[in-house]
C-alpha cells in the first residue's frame, strides 16, 4: 500500500458512517443548490490531494458505478483515481461523456467539452465541481431561483457562466469548492458582473 | 429507536445516491420533471411512494418531521408514514408546522408559511400536467421541450366557455419562472400562490411515474389564466366552525343526516393553534393549554 | 361538540392484529407450512416469482402465505424485498438450447430431433373436479423415461437453417434493467420484454388474446414451448471464468409468425419470444404474442391502432404492483379535492340558477 504524503491513501478517508455522513452532505449539497450564493461547510472524507475535502465528501455523497467521472488537468492524478476507484467505483470518462467533472476553473475550460442535456432530457447534463482557492460571498451578482433578490458569489468567471444561462433549461450545473466550503450555481443563475 | 434491520431511512445508500442525484438535477431546472428509477417500496404506488422516496434521500438525524395528508397530522396514512420514518431513521416528529425542518404532504400546503430552514416534499400521483390532454409520454415530453403548450390554454379556455370559469379545483397547472408548466400535485387551486416566492425549498416526487421535481426557494410560479379571466384562489365561503379562522382552507364535516354541517380547518395544527390562542368559532369551545 | 377523528396509529395496529387472525383462519385447522405452498401450490409460486422477478420458491411461498393467497399482494411483498438486495454481480445469458426439459412441445412440426416431451400438464385433463383430492390427496407415481443424453436443439434453429425465418442475430448489448433505470420511450424490445415478463399474467393474456381475436394479429403458431431446468453462470474475475451458480427452472416460447415479406426481404416466418421462471405455460405463450404484436414498426407493418401494437400502453400498464396501488389509492382520503369540486360546482349551480331566474323576470 502506498501512502501519499498527507496520510491520505487509497483505502482510507471514506466515510466513518457513510449513511448518516452522506446524507448530512447530501443536505449541504442540496443547500447550496437550492439557495445559490450561500456557502455552506461540508466535510466527513479526507481525500488525497488536490482534491478538497469539500469535493472528495461530494463525491462519495454523490457517486457511484452509474456515473461516469472526469478529471481535469491537476486533478486527474493516480492517487485521486485510486481513491475513487476503490471508495466509489465510478468510471472514468472523456469531458464530454461525464456526469461529474472535478478541476480547477482553468482545468475544466473550456466549458462547452461538457454535456448540457438534450431539450427532451435536459436532465442528462454534467455537474462540475470546480475547485477554488477561496469562495466569498462577494464579487459576481446572482438572481433567479433560489435567491430572494439577490446574491453575490466569488466566480472564476462570469462570461461562460451567463453563456451557460442562455442555454436554459439546457446547460452544465456548477458546485464551487474550496478547502471544506461549497457552493452552488445551477444553470437557472442570472449571473452578472458588478 | 430505529430499527437496525434497516439502513438509515430504509433505501440503500446505492438507491438514495440515484435519488439525490435526482433531485439536484430538478433543483437545477424548476418545474422540469427528472426521470428516477423509482423503487418498490414497503407501501403501494399511490400511497406517496415517491414523497416517501423523496424524504428518504433527504433526511438527517437532526431533522424534525412532519407529514400531513388533506392538511391533517392524523390521517391513518399521515400516520404510517410518519410511523414509518420514526422506525426506520428514528427521526424526531412533530405536529406543529413551525418546528418542522421537513413536511411531506399529501394535497396541501400548511397554512403558516413555511421558512428558509424547511423543505415541503410533495407526493404527486400524476405529474404530468398534459396528461389528461394527451396521453402520450412521448408527445407530452416533446411538448415540454418546445414550449408548446397551447393545448393546456385550449383546455382551460374551453371550460370559460362551457361553465363561465375554469372548471379546474385542484391540481391546478402553474407555470415555473416563465418555462415549464407544472403540476402542483392534487392540491386546491387555494394553495396554489402559496407556491410561487416560498422561502421554502419545494420537492415532489412521483414514484409509480417515476419522476422528481422541484421548485427552488423564491421561484416565481405562476398559475395559469386569462386577461378577461384571472385566477382566483376559492374556498368555501365560511369561516371554520372550531377556531373562527376565515382565510384557512375548510373541510366540510357532515354531522347529521338533517343536512346539518360544519365547516373546519383542513390543517389541523393551524386550528389547534388558533385555538390555543384563544380564537373560537361559531361551534368551537375555548381550550386552555394544558388540556387536550 | 365536534371532535375530529383521532386515534390513526390504535385503528392501524388494530387492524394489523386483525389481519394477521384472519390469516390464520380457524385455529382448529392446521397451519399451512410454506413448504406445502412451495410444493403444491407450485403454480402460484411460479408466478409470484415471475411477476415479482425474483427467483427463489420459499421467499414466494412465504409471501403467499403471507398475502393470504392474493398473488398480486405476494408479488407486491417480493418486489418490495427485491429491491432491498445488494447486487452482487451479473450472470451469462442462460442456454436455453442446453435446457434439461420436462416438457418440450412444437405446434409446427409433428416430430423433430428431441421429439415431443408432453411433461406435467393440465392440457388433456378433462376438468372434472376430482373428489378424491378432498379426502387424501395421494397421487400414483408416474412413469419416468431415462433422461435425455443430449442438449435438445431449438425447432426455430431447423427454420432458421433454410432462411425460412426471420435471423436472431447474437447481440451483446447488455440489457437496460427497468429496476435500475426509469423506462424509456420507445423502447427497445429488451426492455420491451423485461416488462411483460414482469407484466401482470391476466393482462398480458388479455392482450394476446385480442391479437388473436384481429387486434393487431400476427397468426401465431407455437413454434416451440420447453420448460425444464437450465444452469446459471457467472464469471468470477478472480477466477477468469465462468462457474455454475445454481440451476432454475424456466419456460421458453418461441412462436413462428407470418410475415409477407418487402421489397428488400424474401417472405419468411418471424419470431415472438417469450421468457418465463418457473412453469408458467400461458404467461410466455401470451408474452411471445404481445411481443410479436409490438415489433410491428421493426418489422415494417402498418399500425392498425390496436392496443397490443400500442407499446406505451401495454409497457406502461402491465405492472400489476403499479396498477393496483393506483387503483386502490382512491379510497385514501380525497376529501381536499373533492371539497374544491364541490365548492366549485354549487358556484357554478348558484350562476346557473341566477341566470334562469333572471330570464324569468325578463
Amino acid at each position: 500500500m502506498t501512502v501519499s504524503v498527507d496520510g491520505a491513501d487509497a483505502l482510507s478517508g471514506g466515510f466513518a458512517d457513510p449513511p448518516i455522513d452522506a446524507a448530512r452532505a447530501f443536505r449541504a449539497c442540496l443547500d447550496v443548490m437550492a439557495r445559490p450564493g450561500r456557502i455552506a461547510e461540508l466535510g466527513g472524507a479526507v481525500p488525497p490531494a488536490p482534491l478538497s475535502v469539500a469535493a472528495g465528501t461530494l463525491a462519495l455523497t454523490l457517486l457511484d458505478g452509474t456515473t461516469p467521472v472526469h478529471l481535469a488537468g491537476a486533478h486527474d492524478t493516480a492517487a485521486v483515481r485510486d481513491w475513487i476507484t476503490f471508495h466509489i467505483g465510478a468510471p472514468f470518462a472523456g469531458a464530454s461523456e461525464a456526469a461529474f467533472a472535478f478541476g480547477t476553473w482553468d482545468a475544466l475550460t473550456p466549458v462547452d467539452r461538457f454535456a448540457i442535456g438534450t431539450p427532451e432530457y435536459p436532465d442528462r447534463a454534467c455537474t462540475l465541481i470546480v475547485e477554488c482557492d477561496a469562495l466569498e460571498p462577494r464579487g459576481a451578482r446572482l438572481s433567479g431561483p433560489g435567491i430572494k433578490d439577490e446574491a453575490f458569489l466569488s466566480l472564476p468567471e462570469v462570461a461562460a457562466f451567463r453563456a451557460n444561462r442562455a442555454l436554459f433549461p439546457l446547460g452544465f450545473d456548477a458546485f464551487l469548492t474550496a478547502g471544506t466550503r461549497i457552493a452552488g450555481l445551477p444553470r437557472s443563475t442570472i449571473v452578472e458582473d458588478v | 429507536m430505529t430499527d437496525q434491520a434497516y439502513n438509515f431511512a430504509y433505501l440503500d445508500e446505492q438507491t438514495k445516491r440515484m435519488i439525490r442525484r435526482a433531485i439536484l438535477k430538478g433543483v437545477a431546472v424548476p418545474g422540469y420533471q427528472v426521470p428516477f428509477a423509482s423503487r418498490e417500496m414497503p407501501m403501494p404506488y399511490g400511497w406517496g411512494t415517491g414523497g416517501v422516496q423523496v424524504t428518504a434521500a433527504c433526511l438527517t438525524p437532526e431533522d424534525v418531521l412532519k407529514v400531513i395528508d388533506q392538511g391533517a397530522d392524523d390521517t391513518t396514512n399521515a400516520v404510517s408514514i410518519r410511523k414509518f420514518f420514526q422506525r426506520t431513521a428514528g427521526v424526531a416528529t412533530t405536529e406543529a408546522t413551525g418546528e418542522a425542518t421537513l413536511i411531506q404532504t399529501r394535497h396541501r400546503i400548511p397554512e403558516a408559511p413555511l421558512t428558509e430552514d424547511q423543505i415541503l416534499v410533495y407526493q404527486v400521483p400524476i405529474p404530468e400536467p398534459l396528461r389528461f390532454l394527451e396521453p402520450r409520454e412521448t408527445e407530452t415530453r416533446k411538448m415540454h421541450s418546445l414550449e408548446e403548450y397551447g393545448l393546456m390554454h385550449v383546455k382551460l379556455y374551453e371550460d370559460i366557455a362551457r361553465h363561465g370559469h375554469i372548471a379546474t379545483a385542484y391540481a391546478y397547472p402553474v407555470k415555473v419562472e416563465g418555462r415549464y408548466v407544472m403540476d402542483p400535485s392534487p392540491i386546491p387551486r387555494f394553495d396554489n400562490p402559496k407556491l410561487s416566492d416560498c422561502p421554502a425549498l419545494q420537492l415532489f416526487g412521483a414514484g409509480r411515474e417515476q419522476r422528481i421535481y422541484a421548485l427552488p426557494p423564491y421561484t416565481q410560479a405562476v398559475s395559469l389564466d386569462f386577461e378577461d379571466h384571472p385566477f382566483e384562489a376559492s374556498k368555501a365561503p365560511h369561516d371554520c366552525d372550531l377556531c373562527g379562522a376565515s382565510d384557512s382552507y375548510l373541510d366540510e364535516v357532515i354531522t347529521d343526516d338533517q343536512g346539518g354541517r360544519m365547516f373546519v380547518c383542513s390543517d389541523t395544527d393551524h386550528c389547534r393553534c388558533r385555538r390555543e390562542a384563544g380564537h373560537v368559532g361559531r361551534l368551537g369551545t375555548p381550550i386552555t393549554e394544558g388540556v387536550s | 361538540m365536534y371532535v375530529a377523528v383521532k386515534g390513526g396509529e390504535r385503528a392501524i395496529d388494530n387492524a394489523h392484529a386483525w389481519l394477521a387472525e384472519e390469516r390464520r383462519g380457524d385455529p382448529a385447522v392446521a397451519e399451512l407450512t410454506t413448504a406445502q405452498i412451495r410444493e403444491q401450490l407450485r403454480l402460484a409460486v411460479n408466478r409470484v416469482m415471475a411477476e415479482g422477478s425474483l427467483y427463489d420458491l420459499d421467499l414466494a411461498a412465504l409471501a403467499i402465505k403471507q398475502a393470504r393467497g392474493d398473488l398480486i399482494e405476494a408479488v407486491f411483498l417480493i418486489r418490495a424485498y427485491r429491491t432491498t438486495l445488494p447486487r452482487h454481480g451479473v450472470s451469462l445469458p442462460v442456454e436455453t438450447a442446453q435446457m434439461a426439459v420436462t416438457r418440450r412441445i412444437s405446434a409446427t412440426f409433428k416430430d423433430a430431433p428431441g421429439g415431443q416431451v408432453l411433461g406435467p400438464t393440465f392440457d388433456y385433463t378433462h376438468r372434472l373436479l376430482d373428489f378424491t383430492l378432498e379426502a387424501n390427496g395421494e397421487a400414483p407415481v408416474a412413469l419416468r423415461a431415462p433422461a435425455m443424453a443430449a442438449a435438445v436443439p431449438h425447432i426455430t434453429s431447423f427454420l432458421n437453417r433454410d432462411g425460412m425465418i426471420e435471423e436472431a442475430p447474437h447481440d451483446d448489448t447488455p440489457p437496460p434493467d427497468l429496476t435500475r433505470e426509469p423506462m424509456e420511450l420507445p423502447a427497445s424490445r429488451a426492455t420491451r420484454l423485461q416488462a411483460i415478463a414482469r407484466g401482470d399474467e391476466g393482462f398480458i393474456l388479455s392482450m394476446a388474446y385480442s391479437t388473436q381475436r384481429g387486434y393487431g394479429r400476427t397468426h401465431a403458431f407455437v413454434g416451440e414451448l420447453r420448460i425444464g431446468m437450465v444452469d446459471v453462470e457467472m464469471e468470477v474475475p478472480e477466477l477468469g471464468f465462468a462457474i455454475c451458480i445454481g440451476e432454475i427452472e424456466l419456460t421458453e416460447c418461441e412462436t413462428v409468425n407470418q410475415f409477407k415479406g418487402s421489397r428488400t426481404e424474401p417472405p419468411q416466418f418471424t419470431r415472438g419470444y417469450g421468457l418465463t421462471f418457473g412453469q408458467n405455460e400461458r404467461k410466455s405463450i401470451a408474452m411471445s404474442l404481445v411481443d410479436r404484436a409490438l415489433r410491428w414498426k421493426e418489422l415494417g407493418e402498418d399500425y392498425t391502432g390496436a392496443p397490443a401494437q400500442d407499446e406505451e400502453f401495454v409497457l406502461m400498464h402491465a405492472d400489476n404492483v403499479q396498477a393496483t396501488g393506483f387503483l386502490e389509492h382512491i379510497k385514501l382520503p380525497h376529501y381536499v379535492d373533492f371539497q374544491s369540486e364541490l365548492e366549485l360546482v354549487r358556484k357554478l349551480r348558484a350562476e346557473v340558477a341566477a341566470s334562469a331566474m333572471q330570464e324569468a323576470a325578463e
